[in-house]
């Protein structure tokens, strides 16, 4: 059984796969790309925004980042296009777009 | 140095948790497998064991709290009954699939309804397409031998599988018989420190424990939980020889009762066992040739061994303490019969369903199945491919 996660993927037989599917590592559901679900995208306007932060906690996917206090555009390989984001803005500043 | 006592079922599995001393202990009382997490705490409160005991508030979460300790990295294990078990129900796959060495002390109780707290095997026989170990016994003796044996096999890193000791309500669980224990220091050497490879508390390795898994890696996860289940055929052969070292007392997948030279056996599982015993002692007096095959280990289910160990009869009787309720007969009768099939035995089979909810199974309904047996056999008298034993009507 092997240890080393990094080298399992969909073609591994049966006896390469850890026992029990434990997962050895952390963060790892960064490499899972969830943005592919997506049918509406949030678009952001850095103009309209006044960096009050309000969307980035309700954010369920933790897609959006923040640098030295100020969020900048979207992770788009994790955000699914919930849109709480855009419901909660106060300044109009995220408008959701119909597609990927 | 064997210590001589008399104890129920329930008292011995509980001195062998004390022996073992496992880390935690979630559980939830149901009869009758209350006894063992009242007497498992009275011992922790006497400060003759350190396990952490959890009150919980269902057997959902007994079986979920047991599993989240063994992920942690703990020795853990529970108890229950009947309609504890079946509460467990989504918890016994997780435990098998997540491959945690986690043992259940199961008292076998009939499941409702009607709602009866008396001995079958319905809960566990219900539980056996779970991916747990299934251990049973016929005694008090062989309760508690085979707890001491639980996590030798359900540790091993072949294996790594939860282990399910089984014992008959009440008619084991609370019957007082003559038991030999085996020393706190044999039992402590005998099985061991845990030393989880992987957990969760281990502040040197980060890991996830149960994750989501597409179809891509489902069924590869799959063959390798059936592996570990064949892996276990051995390692329970091997613990059981560590065993006999120890004890003298030796374990296998099942046991012949004067099966050598029969015409005509049983195939029985539990403590229903003794009494085929007795009927089959005085049907040999009687120059009858009858012999029992008793069953201890289910699951793995031993299936080629079984079939050779019956290939010369004539006529086999399995006796099942549940019904399927598939309209033709019991798990045992399904599994031993695809056995004998697949080891192209043709002799007789019949299945018979006895002892559901604490029925009464008398050595006089022993020596009728053997008589039917006998008769289908040598005169052609018709039997019932499955029927109940002892039924009014």
């Amino acid at each position: 059984m092997a240890t080393d996660i990094s080298k399992i993927t969909e073609q591994s037989p049966w006896q390469d796969l850890t026992v029990g599917n434990q997962i050895y590592g952390s963060g790892t559901a960064k490499l899972f790309h969830t943005g592919e679900w997506r049918i509406a995208k949030p678009i952001f306007d850095s103009e309209k925004c006044t960096q009050c932060l309000l969307c980035t906690p309700v954010c369920p996917d933790s897609s959006i980042p923040v640098v030295n206090g100020e969020r900048g555009d979207f992770d788009f390989d994790h955000c699914k296009g919930c849109g709480i984001c855009a419901a909660v803005c106060p300044f109009d500043a995220i408008t959701m777009k119909e597609g990927q | 140095m064997a210590i001589r006592e008399r104890l129920s079922g329930n008292e011995a599995v509980s001195y062998a948790i004390k022996q073992i001393n496992p880390d935690v202990m979630p559980a939830f009382p149901i009869t009758p497998s209350t006894e063992i997490p009242q007497y498992v705490s009275t011992y922790i409160s006497n400060g003759e064991m350190d396990t952490e005991f959890i009150p919980v508030e269902s057997e959902h979460s007994s079986m979920s709290a047991t599993i989240g300790a063994s992920a942690a990295g703990a020795r853990a294990l529970t108890a229950t009954s009947s309609c504890g078990l079946a509460l467990m129900w989504e918890e016994l796959y997780v435990a098998a699939s997540n491959r945690l060495p986690v043992v259940l002390a199961l008292v076998n109780r009939a499941l409702s309804g009607p709602i009866n707290i008396n001995c079958d095997h319905s809960d566990s026989m219900g539980a056996r397409d779970s991916g747990w170990i299934q251990i049973y016994a016929e005694n008090n003796q062989e309760a508690y031998d085979n707890f001491v044996q639980a996590y030798r096999i359900s540790e091993h890193k072949d294996v790594l599988l939860p282990v399910m000791i089984c014992q008959d309500g009440f008619i084991t669980s609370h019957g007082v018989e003559n038991i030999e224990l085996l020393e706190d220091e044999e039992v402590k050497n005998f099985v061991g420190e845990f030393n989880p490879e992987h957990y969760l508390l281990n502040t040197k390795e980060a890991m996830a424990v149960g994750p989501y898994a597409v179809s891509n890696y489902y069924m590869e996860s799959k063959k390798a939980q059936t592996e570990a289940m064949k892996n276990a055929k051995q390692v329970i052969l091997d613990v059981a020889e560590d065993f006999a070292k120890m004890s003298g007392r030796s374990y296998g997948f099942f046991e012949e009762y004067r099966l050598d030279d029969a015409e005509y056996a049983i195939v029985i599982i539990g403590s229903a066992a003794g009494t085929t015993k007795d009927a089959i002692d005085e049907m040999r007096n009687e120059g009858k040739k009858v012999g029992l095959l008793k069953i201890r280990v289910f699951r793995p289910f031993p299936e080629t061994e079984i079939a050779e160990a019956l290939k010369h009869l004539k006529g086999v009787a399995i006796l099942d303490r549940t019904d399927s309720f598939n309209a033709h007969g019991g798990p045992l009768g399904s599994e031993v019969t695809q056995a004998l099939f697949n080891a192209k035995c043709t002799m007789e089979v019949r299945n018979y369903i006895y002892g559901l909810g604490g029925r009464d199974f008398k050595v006089s309904d022993v020596k009728k199945v053997f008589e039917d047996m006998e008769g289908l056999v040598t005169e052609g008298k018709e039997v019932e491919q499955y029927q109940y034993i002892g039924l009014r009507g």
